[in-house]
């Protein structure tokens, strides 16, 4: 090392201890996260890399270790720090592991914009790929899969392909993980990487399998042919998989059973109708038989399996695994038990906001299609007035879905608080709501009228308006019956102020002018003095109200039309304009086009089909729920349909394998866990071949979990009540025993030392002791008890 | 697929970045700075956001914002479910997720996040196998390593190269004290009319456990009355044939604190409520309005209310409240216009209604603006100990697998979730 060198390597010391004596230790402080330090305020960029630069070279770890920190802290800032590539790299060789990480954490953010450079750190993660340590081994493929240089692409995927048979199942399923990521970087390898899959599908450790699928599904999610032989295997352990593998196998099967197994709902529905025909048309015994064939629709073992397995996981404490299987029975499940899911989606509900939002959009959709299974908890989608906007719109819909002739009253009443609320956006979705069951429900639909209309003499401006629009599209509907209601609102048109409103009742107005024929014209009279400071929606249908008062009612109107046409053929806004010219021309200009001024008035008066009171939520149907392509409403990068149910399902014999002796349980691996285990990890296999399994497969676990179990069972039936306190422990430990004794019911019985101690539970633990069979009790028997 | 994460403060600033891809530009987040510049309420800030070539998805959680930016079809759930695991490790590891010990840790989140997540998919995500990869910060090590200058985040077991079988806990855990404590917490969700009927009430229960014992215990919790439960959630250690066979839990804890069970007890259940409100809110035309408020228990199993406390949001057009409480303290915001009561502990025994807490006290309106229509929702938040009021009990908790005693304890508490107890009036 030349004099020079070395005189930097203690400046860059000293400053070090000038800016990190807090740092070297303590950890990071907030210098650390601002770069620039005491020193270096001032200075360039440049300097301060120069800074760490020196830091990187030298040869004292813990200022290495800084440095990375430091770098760690730019890139997590999003400052660029890629000019320190080389400096950076070279201590990848480093045998300080906290270094080497960050250097791994480094190389993944910028090997993709220094290719060149990145190529020298290659040796080393093939050196690493061979060490005993399966961490290391692991870590060296997951980040020389990660760093997306093109041209390594074939050392890549000889490490996977040799990852994939590495005695370590955490290195397998690391391998797993990487193929995604050389699928991105190269399609073509998709050959050679569908034989790696195909292997790593049929890896009989289920750490393994969830990553296995996932890789299945990034590359040749169509080539369902290689989930076959798994099928059964991957229903059986799904309970076990890590959360996030169950959701991607759950995907994966949800797509498997559309492709492979018939609609349980859609089969039984034919046979229904082709029974019916057969009775009306033939009653040939021959037919009845065939019919009665087609009847008994049997569901695929196999498809029962699934909904047997997938059950289960209804329980899961994971979110989105809930909802995913919620999905696979919505898509996939007979009708008949599609309910089952409901319950756990209502305990959703009171997860985080953002997991209730995505929950109540798929349950609005779910119950649109299935109603009845949501009835039993309608009180669970009650809103309560600290709901986020999107939560209370959501909620409201699903009320007005679910709404049906013996449930209307409470949820109207229920709306009409509502109705009330400061949220005026909400109320006014309220009434929408009460006019969306007024005209699904024809019981209510006069009590809901005479609700809004009551709401129309309310102060606020928003309640009355959305009022009147939802009381026009329901007058629509049935106009016949409520003449009354038209008169009560067209007295109303002065006071509405809100635009929408208005242009609603002088629709109303002009549309049904023959039940008030008296009112209308006057109605006219007022609108052509403030036509010029009415909003554009609002003077569009004063000319539609003038157009038709003139068909209906020429002689007493002609003058005011006309007067009104003239303010409007002056108007600012040409849409006005281009109306009043083509009403002057249906009206007053018969001569240029006879055939339609003839018919004039068919053309402003025909019946016009009642609008339909519908939510926008029901368009977004069509993608498959709960995918983000759901949620926002229009398709998604790489968003597929799921397929839909053959009409012949495949042959059940494909997912046919030899039965392989299945492991034994979770207790036994879990009791001794070391066992098989080497240091070396190259032996571990078979342990984890077992890893936590939950499944208690009869046959063998009763071999060996038998007399354990009966051990158990022992102790407990025995209740041996010797206690005996250990108060030996060292004083810290026991003040903070009693500290939280104070507050915690003990489970077991004490000695009374400690019992003294905590005069709130003693009495109870003391009764309780006595009348043994009691709540707070447990029988914790001795060792010696155990041997007997 | 999750293939950036941006962290936000509640000043809009992206202070933290992570991306596990090719990185996308930081102005990404403009399209969400927008959403909530759009919403009114930050609560109202939509969790998926489309932009023309990526999609944002975010969380908010104690006013910081996580964003993650996808590029390709994936399911919500799944990112926002990630996402507040991701808080939730950042909360085991630094006690708690604020900017300032995001910022102080920075090391550790970065090297937290690379390893939770392997190019956008999920990798690691149990504390107790994290805490084998990366150490948790803590102050022991910090004086340790000041004074030995050494200072590493890479916890030594790494070179071990084992593995635990348990995914969820990690090996070679020692105590001196053995110890396991179980919080059963219960959640009151109600709403309660203005003639005083519950319209709604559910419980949403939790078992929370601290559990410190060595080795790799296998404990067995038993309900005196498991039937109550009949929508659970389970941590993935239980062994679900167990609880489906036998109703009890059995399994082997992850090691320190975490969510052993939660359940759901549905509105079909009748709940009795321990605590009522009456209320007389009126307004009267010419700008003044009175407000009387009386609160008392009811049903309580003996226990007493404790750290109740009344949250009201008065309508816009009320200017000012003069009130006197006859316990506790009453303050009334101005500019946001809500009203809280803090009320203290009731005790059960003073049945008779004149020692009841009350309120009492007039409403100034402002002038010329109409009588506001509906009453305010009274938000209601109190504490009972001792009690779980759905009545479920632990019955007994057993160890087998290793040989010391531990010392275990149950706690009961009902509660309120803010803002989920609400009496109309």
């Amino acid at each position: 090392m030349s004099v020079n060198d070395r005189s930097l390597t203690t400046s860059a010391s000293m400053n070090m201890q000038g800016f990190g004596n807090s740092s070297a230790g303590s950890n990071q402080s907030d210098e650390q996260v601002e770069p620039a330090s005491t020193l270096s305020i001032f200075s360039l960029d440049m300097k301060k890399h120069e800074d760490i630069k020196q830091m990187l070279d030298s040869n004292k770890e813990n200022l290495k270790l800084d440095a990375m920190r430091r770098v760690i802290g730019m890139i997590a800032k999003g400052k660029d720090a890629g000019d320190l590539f080389p400096a950076v790299v070279k201590n990848i060789v480093s045998k300080n592991m906290e270094i080497k990480k960050l250097v791994y954490v480094y190389l993944m953010r910028y090997a993709e914009e220094q290719q060149d450079l990145a190529l020298l750190s290659i040796a080393t993660f093939q050196r690493g790929l061979k060490d005993p340590n399966q961490l290391i081994r692991a870590s060296a493929l997951r980040v020389l899969s990660s760093i997306r240089v093109p041209t390594i692409v074939s050392i890549m995927m000889l490490a996977i392909r040799e990852s994939a048979n590495d005695m370590s199942p955490y290195v397998r399923k690391t391998a797993a993980n990487a193929i995604a990521k050389l699928y991105a970087l190269d399609p073509e390898l998709k050959d050679e990487l569908i034989v790696i899959i195909t292997k790593l599908l049929a890896d009989k450790t289920i750490l393994v399998n969830g990553s296995a699928v996932q890789a299945f599904e990034h590359v040749c999610p169509d080539r369902i042919d290689l989930i076959h032989k798994n099928y059964r295997r991957l229903c059986n352990l799904l309970v076990d998989i890590d959360e996030w593998g169950q959701l991607t196998v759950l995907h994966m099967l949800t797509r498997y059973a559309r492709t492979q197994f018939v609609d349980p709902n859609k089969t039984y529905e034919d046979d229904k109708k082709s029974f019916y025909d057969d009775n009306e048309t033939e009653k040939n015994a021959n037919d009845d038989e065939e019919s009665l064939d087609k009847k008994t629709y049997i569901m695929d073992s196999d498809h029962r399996l699934l909904l047997r397995c997938t059950k289960p996981l209804l329980q899961s404490r994971n979110s989105a695994v809930v909802m995913t299987v919620a999905q696979l029975y919505y898509y996939v499940a007979p009708r008949s038990e599609i309910h089952i899911v409901a319950k756990s989606l209502i305990r959703l509900l009171r997860s985080h906001r953002e997991i209730q939002t995505i929950v109540l959009k798929s349950i609005t959709s779910m119950a649109d299609k299935h109603k009845e299974i949501f009835g039993p908890f309608l009180k669970s989608f009650y809103v309560h007035s600290n709901d986020s906007s999107h939560v209370k719109y959501y909620k409201l819909e699903i009320l007005t879905i679910l709404a049906n002739a013996s449930n209307i009253s409470t949820i109207l009443r229920e709306f009409h608080t509502y109705v009330l609320s400061p949220d005026k956006e909400f109320g006014a979705q309220a009434i929408h709501a009460i006019g969306r069951c007024a005209s699904t429900i024809p019981e209510v639909t006069e009590a809901c009228l005479n609700g809004l209309v009551g709401l129309m003499s309310k102060k606020d401006e928003t309640i009355v308006a959305e009022s009147v629009v939802v009381i026009k599209k329901l007058l629509q509907i049935n106009p016949s019956q409520y003449g009354d209601i038209i008169k009560h609102i067209v007295r109303k048109v002065d006071k509405v102020t809100v635009p929408t409103a208005r242009a609603s009742i002088l629709w109303l107005i002009g549309e049904y002018s023959d039940r008030i024929s008296k009112f209308a014209p006057d109605v006219l009279r007022k609108m052509a003095k403030i036509f010029p400071d009415e909003e554009t929606i609002v003077k569009n249908q004063i000319l539609n109200l003038a157009a038709k008062l003139y068909v209906m009612n020429s002689k007493q109107t002609n003058l005011l039309v006309q007067y009104v046409f003239n303010l409007a053929k002056y108007d600012t806004n040409y849409d006005i304009r281009d109306k009043t010219r083509l009403l002057r021309a249906l009206l007053f200009q018969a001569d240029k086009c006879p055939a339609l001024s003839k018919n004039a008035k068919k053309i402003l008066l025909a019946p016009k089909p009642a609008p339909l009171l519908e939510s926008i939520i029901r368009h977004h149907d069509q993608y498959t729920l709960g995918t983000l392509s759901y949620v926002i409403g229009q398709a998604a990068t790489g968003y597929k349909d799921l397929p839909d149910f053959p009409p012949e399902p495949s042959d059940s014999s494909v997912r046919n394998v030899e039965i392989i002796p299945v492991s034994t349980s979770q207790h036994d691996s879990s009791r001794n866990p070391k066992k098989g285990t080497t240091p070396g990890g190259k032996k571990n296999t078979g342990i984890d071949e077992n890893f936590f399994s939950d499944e208690e497969e009869d046959a063998e676990d009763a071999s060996t979990e038998g007399p354990d179990d009966e051990e158990e069972e022992n102790e407990e039936d025995e209740e041996e009540e010797e206690e005996e306190e250990s108060d030996e422990d060292d004083e810290e430990q026991s003040i903070e025993n009693k500290n939280k004794t104070n507050e915690y019911e003990q489970l077991d019985a004490r000695s009374p030392t400690i019992v003294e101690n905590q005069p709130q539970n003693s009495e109870s633990s003391e009764e309780e002791e006595e009348s043994e069979e009691d709540e707070s009790e447990s029988e914790e028997s001795t060792d010696e008890d155990e041997q007997v | 697929m999750i293939h950036s994460l941006f962290i936000i403060n509640g000043s809009g600033e992206v202070f933290m970045e992570k991306h596990w891809k090719t990185v996308v530009s930081k102005s990404i987040c403009d399209y969400f700075f927008e959403a909530q510049k759009k919403s009114a309420n930050p609560e109202d800030v939509s969790p998926v956001i489309a932009t023309p070539h990526h999609y944002l998805i975010n969380i908010c959680r104690n006013n910081l914002y996580f964003v993650a930016v996808l590029t390709n079809e994936s399911a919500p759930l799944f990112v926002i479910e990630f996402l507040h695991r991701i808080m939730d490790v950042f909360e085991d590891y630094f006690t708690a997720c604020t900017e300032t010990t995001l910022k102080d840790n920075y090391v550790i989140v970065y090297e937290l996040l690379d390893e939770m997540l392997d190019s956008g998919l999920p990798l690691v995500t149990e504390t107790n196998t994290l805490k084998e990869l990366i150490k948790p910060p803590n102050l022991l090590r910090k004086v340790a390593n000041l004074v030995t200058g050494d200072s590493t985040n890479v916890s030594d077991a790494l070179t071990s190269s084992q593995l635990s079988n348990i995914p969820w806990r990690r090996l070679g855990v020692k105590y001196a004290n053995n110890e396991a404590y179980f919080d059963l917490i219960e959640e009151i969700d109600a709403i309660i009319d203005r003639n005083g009927t519950t319209i709604m009430g559910e419980i949403q229960g939790y078992i929370d456990c601290c559990v410190k014992l060595s080795g790799m215990p296998d404990l067995t919790l038993t309900f005196v009355n498991p039937r109550l439960l009949d929508d659970v959630s389970l941590h993935p250690c239980i062994r679900l044939k167990k609880w489906e066979s036998e109703k009890s839990l059995s399994f082997i804890p992850p090691d320190g604190n975490f969510r052993l069970i939660s359940y759901h007890i549905g509105s079909q259940n009748s709940i009795s409520i321990p605590i009522y409100v009456k209320h007389n809110i009126q307004y009267r035309e010419g700008s003044a309005g009175r407000f009387e408020l009386t609160v008392g228990p009811k049903q309580t199993m003996g226990k007493s209310l404790e750290a109740v406390a009344i949250e009201c949001a008065m309508p816009k057009s009320v200017l000012n409240c003069t009130l006197t409480p006859s316990q506790g303290k009453c303050t009334f915001d101005p500019v946001k216009k809500v009203l809280t009561w803090d009320i203290g502990k009731i005790e059960t025994n003073n049945q008779n209604s004149t020692r009841l807490p009350t309120i009492r006290g007039n409403i100034t309106l402002a002038a010329g603006q109409p009588i506001p229509e509906g009453n305010p929702t009274l938000n209601v938040r109190f504490t009972i100990n001792q009690v779980a009021l759905s009545g479920i009990r632990v019955q007994r908790v057993d160890m087998h697998g290793e040989s010391y005693k531990p010392f275990k304890g149950v706690k009961y508490i009902t509660t309120v979730k803010n803002g989920r107890f609400q009496i109309r009036t």
